[in-house]
Order: structure tokens, then sequence, then C-alpha cells
């Protein structure tokens, strides 16, 4: 998931007793001093952010508007991210494909120079390390994002790979691109209002595809794609300029696109059905668990190639045990762990992300069952606090995806 | 799980940063407070429990309320029902010993009522109490006051 290790959103579990908050300013003293911050952190404390740890970054889960009122006005108007906190970095050589290739399950070869996808980095039994945008810029170099909370440990597994690789004798290196900042533009209004602040025909670009170019007076890296379900952008800007960048964009749009906070971004997500890295994804869970089978691209599936290829070929010819699904339900929002029941109290599964929908005024949820009870409409019961409710399995997105592609 | 956990509590405590749209929440002076942020009011031996303006600002939009059920003893100090907004969940604990007597189900179709009247529309259970004295044990409207401009201003 782009977003990063967003558990808050499906974890927090407040208890308003004096004594948990003793225990907790502790901890939060502690934390805080150690947090790294974006280039954007004064900028979001001026505009009434309030700032969390995440994955070891001060990062605001929310501004002045509520985390509902935020979700709806990206799906009806626009949201400004800071998502800065991720990891951009450059793989270059003349065999930077076939190296990713042996990392990741995408087609990396088969991209067109200035297309990219969402990939996933595999362990050796198939498992996911991490998901990924990766973009090939030209055929010997990829820009790809990272999650924040997997960064240390991809890094560390591209590193060890890559001097393997190169003791081979394959040309390949890397840039970490901790000079830039990111940004996630999203919404409606995120290419009328970008098409301001650049010369390049912005209707040209479609989902998926990647530009260098001028934004607002500086050389830019950008990609249409997002992780909220809407047309928009991620940028990235030199960090001196992206301040500036930022504010002009929310001066062209007049107000009407807002900065949003990484409560907003995760229902979302959410709405839009995409995995959280963390709750939905781990380690254990391969790509055809997660419903990612898509984006194995057809000559992987013939070639393997990548590691713990064997097991997710072998799942995609007999099928995996359990599977991804969504749920509405009854009650309560369902939150992450909350058990699965099939109608007669047996457990089938549990819950990865669930909460409430502000476009969909409903509880939404994602999950894991049992392969063969995974069909949209069949009848569970999520157990909250103790408590059987009602819920069905349901395809998604819950929110229709709005993606800018060629009609 | 423990670590999601460390962090849940740490955002939750991050999410008490003072209010934005008001300088202070509204606070009646006849009623009792506890420093998980209910209130009650009490008419004889019957108390009428629900959660203050400041914890409903902290929380945000209330999507549901878990109620207990009519005949269910509560505890002071101890939960009896939950509250849920879009990102999290908040124990709601008794300020009373007792018995439930009624329960608002109003807020099974309008969880927001805590949100727009939680003094008055918005309340939550109706408690026959067994021990008046315990009401010694809350904070008069002043001293609630006070109590949540040191815990805004802590963090």
């Amino acid at each position: 998931m782009r977003g990063g290790l967003w558990q808050l959103g499906q974890s927090i579990t407040r208890r308003l007793a004096h004594g948990d908050k003793k225990a907790v300013a502790r901890r939060c003293f502690a934390s805080e001093a150690e947090l790294k911050k974006t280039v954007f952190h004064d900028f979001h404390v001026a505009h009434g952010g309030k700032m969390v740890p995440f994955a070891g970054w001060s990062m605001p889960i929310q501004y002045k508007d509520s985390i509902m009122d935020s979700t709806i006005n990206c799906r009806e108007n626009g949201s400004l991210f800071d998502v800065s906190h991720m990891c951009g970095l450059s793989l270059k050589g003349k065999d930077a494909a076939p190296f990713l290739e042996k990392l990741v399950i995408a087609d990396v070869a088969g991209l067109a120079p200035g297309t990219g996808t969402l990939t996933v980095f595999t362990n050796e039994k198939g498992g996911a390390i991490d998901d990924s945008v990766i973009t090939k810029v030209t055929d010997d170099h990829i820009y790809l994002v990272v999650n924040a909370g997997c960064r240390d440990k991809d890094l560390a597994h591209i590193e060890e790979h890559m001097k393997a690789f190169k003791a081979k004798g394959g040309d390949v290196s890397w840039h970490i691109h901790d000079e830039r900042s990111l940004l996630a533009l999203q919404g409606p209004l995120a290419a009328p209002v970008l098409q301001h602040l650049t010369k390049e025909d912005l209707s040209k670009l479609y989902f998926g595809e990647f530009r260098v170019l001028d934004i607002n007076g500086s050389e830019c890296f950008l990609t249409r794609t997002g992780y909220t379900g809407e047309d928009g952008f991620e940028i990235s800007v030199p960090s001196e300029h992206g301040v500036d960048l930022a504010k002009a964009i929310l001066e062209k749009s007049e107000g009407k696109v807002r900065l949003t906070g990484l409560g907003a971004r995760d229902s979302l997500r959410l709405e839009a059905g995409l995995c959280l890295y963390g709750n939905d994804m781990e380690q254990h869970i391969t790509p055809i668990e997660a419903g990612l089978t898509w984006a194995i691209g057809k000559r992987r599936r013939a070639e393997g190639g990548f590691l713990g290829a064997d097991v997710i070929l072998k799942q995609l010819e007999e099928g995996p045990k359990i599977r991804r699904v969504g749920f509405f339900s009854s009650g309560p929002p369902p939150r992450s762990h909350s058990e699965i029941q099939d109608e007669g109290g047996n457990n089938i599964g549990e819950i990865t992300s669930g909460g409430f929908s502000p476009c969909l005024q409903k509880n939404i949820a994602m999950g894991y069952v049992k392969s063969g009870l995974h069909k949209a409409a069949t009848k569970v019961k999520i157990i909250i606090r103790g408590k059987p409710n009602e819920g069905v399995v349901t395809k998604m997105p819950f929110v229709p995806t709005k993606y800018y592609k060629p009609s | 799980m423990a670590c999601r956990q460390l962090w849940a509590s740490r955002a939750a405590s991050y999410l008490r940063i003072s209010v934005f749209h008001r300088s202070f929440s509204n606070v009646l002076n006849d009623l009792k407070y506890a420093d998980s942020h209910e209130w009650v009011k009490v008419d004889g031996n019957s108390a009428t429990v629900g959660i203050t303006d400041h914890a409903q600002d902290h929380l945000g939009e209330v999507v549901y309320v878990e109620l207990p059920e009519v005949g269910a003893t509560v505890t002071q100090g101890e939960g009896f029902g939950a509250a849920e907004s879009v990102k999290a969940t908040s124990d709601i604990n008794s300020p009373v010993s007792g018995k439930v007597v009624e329960v608002n189900e109003k807020l099974t179709s309008s969880p927001a009522l805590v949100n727009t009247s939680p003094y008055k529309d918005g309340w939550i259970i109706k408690v026959e109490m067994s021990d008046s004295g315990e009401l010694n044990n809350l904070m008069d409207s002043e001293k609630y006051s006070k109590f949540c401009e040191e815990e805004d201003s802590n963090h």
C-alpha cells in the first residue's frame, strides 16, 4: 500500500480513562524527539495539522476538516497529501530491468518507457515484502516508490541482491531520492489545478504514466497515479521547492483542494479496495491471496524468475487457500483482527482493515476468508467485542475508481 | 499486535490536541464529571449519563454507539459501552454504579446526536444508583474545566 503503515486507523482504541493518559503521555514524549520531519512539517502545523508518529515520522493525521469531510472533499473536489515519508529511489544501468525482475512480480521489461505499474516485492516463500509503484523512465532507468514503514527492510533487501547481481557482472546501481519530497494531488480538480502550473499538456498523460517536467518552476517527476481511487498525481519535487509547490496548488484551486491527512487517506484507499501493507498484506500473504494476480505479468506467469515463484505459480495453478474479499456489515464498524465466522459460527477468517465509509455512510471492511467462501453475497458474522454482527461478502472497490484512461 | 496497540495509544493521545473550532468545550454547571470524560446528571436515585462535549469533540463524528441492555449492572469507572468514529473506538465508562433502567435507543439510528447534543438528546443511559456516595469521587464543572485545560495543554 502506498499510504504507508497506516495501522492507526484500524487499531486505535481510545480509553478516555485518566490512568491510560499518563502512561500514553510518557511514551509519546520519548518518541516525539526521535521522529523525522518532512520539509512540509512547519507548513502542516501552520495550517492546523494534527501531527502524529507514523512509521518513524511526524505526519499529519488530520487538519481542521474532519476525516469524514476530508474524505468526501477528495472525491468531490480534491486533496493534497504529503507523502514524503515514503521512499523514492532510482535504479540505473543496462541491467536495471532484469535485476528488478528478480525481486518483483511485474513484467518490468515489458513496460513501455514512461509507464509504470503497481507491483509486489516477494520473499522466498512468495509472501509480500512490500508493494510498490515502479515506473520505467527509460530502458536503463527505473524509478520506484516504497512504503515508509518498509523502507529499511526494502533497501536492505535490494542492496543485498544488488551486490550478488553485480558480483556476477550485472550492470545496475541505485540512488535514493532523499533530496526530493513527494506530494499526492488527488481528486477531480487535480488535473485542472496542476495544468495551471505546467506548460505540458496533462490531458495526454494517462493513468500509470510518468514524465519528468517543469512544474511551478522546478523539475518534478510526475506520475498519474494515487492510492485513493481518484484521478490524480504523485509529484516528486526537489525538497527546497516543496512548500512553494504546495502553496501554489492550494492557491490555484481557490480553496477547493484541501490539505488532507493520513486519516482520510486511509478511508479513501479502503473505499477504493486497496491494500494497506502491514494490515492487508504481510510477509506471509502472497499476491495471489491478496487478489493481485492481475499484477503478475503474463510472461512472468509462464517464466517465473522472481523470489517465491514456485509457491506463487503453484497457487496460480491450484488456487490459494485464502482470499482477500470486501464486506459490508451492520453494527459497529469492523476493525483489524475482528474474527469472521460463517453462519454456523465456525471461524473462516479475519478482518484486516475496516471502518465507516464516509462516502457510502455504512461500514466497509476487507479481510481474508477460506477459498470457497469468497463469493459475493456470501453471508458471514463479524465478531466485534465478543458479539456477532451481520456481514456480507462484496466485490471491491466499494466506491468506483475514476482513473484517467484513454477512452 | 502489541506494537500496533502502542501506536494506537500514541495516536489516540495525539488526537487530544487542543480544540480547533472553539477555545473551550461546553461544560454545564449542574452536572458531575468523570476524568474519563463522561457526565452524570442526578435526580434523586436516578442518574442520566453521557459523554462530554470535550469527549465528542476529540472523537470526531460518531458513527455508532454500542449500548448496554436494560437491566445490566454498571460499575463506577468501568466500561459499559463504546462510541465509534470513522477512525477510532472509544470505551464509555460509567461514572456511577447501579442498574441500567433506560437506554437512549435514538442513538442506534442517530449516533451523531452524541456530537450535536452531548448533554441533552445525546444522553446514553439512565442508571438507578446503588451508592450515591460515589458522586463524591467525581468533579464539578469548575474542576472539570480545569482538568480539560490541563489535559489539552499536556498534549
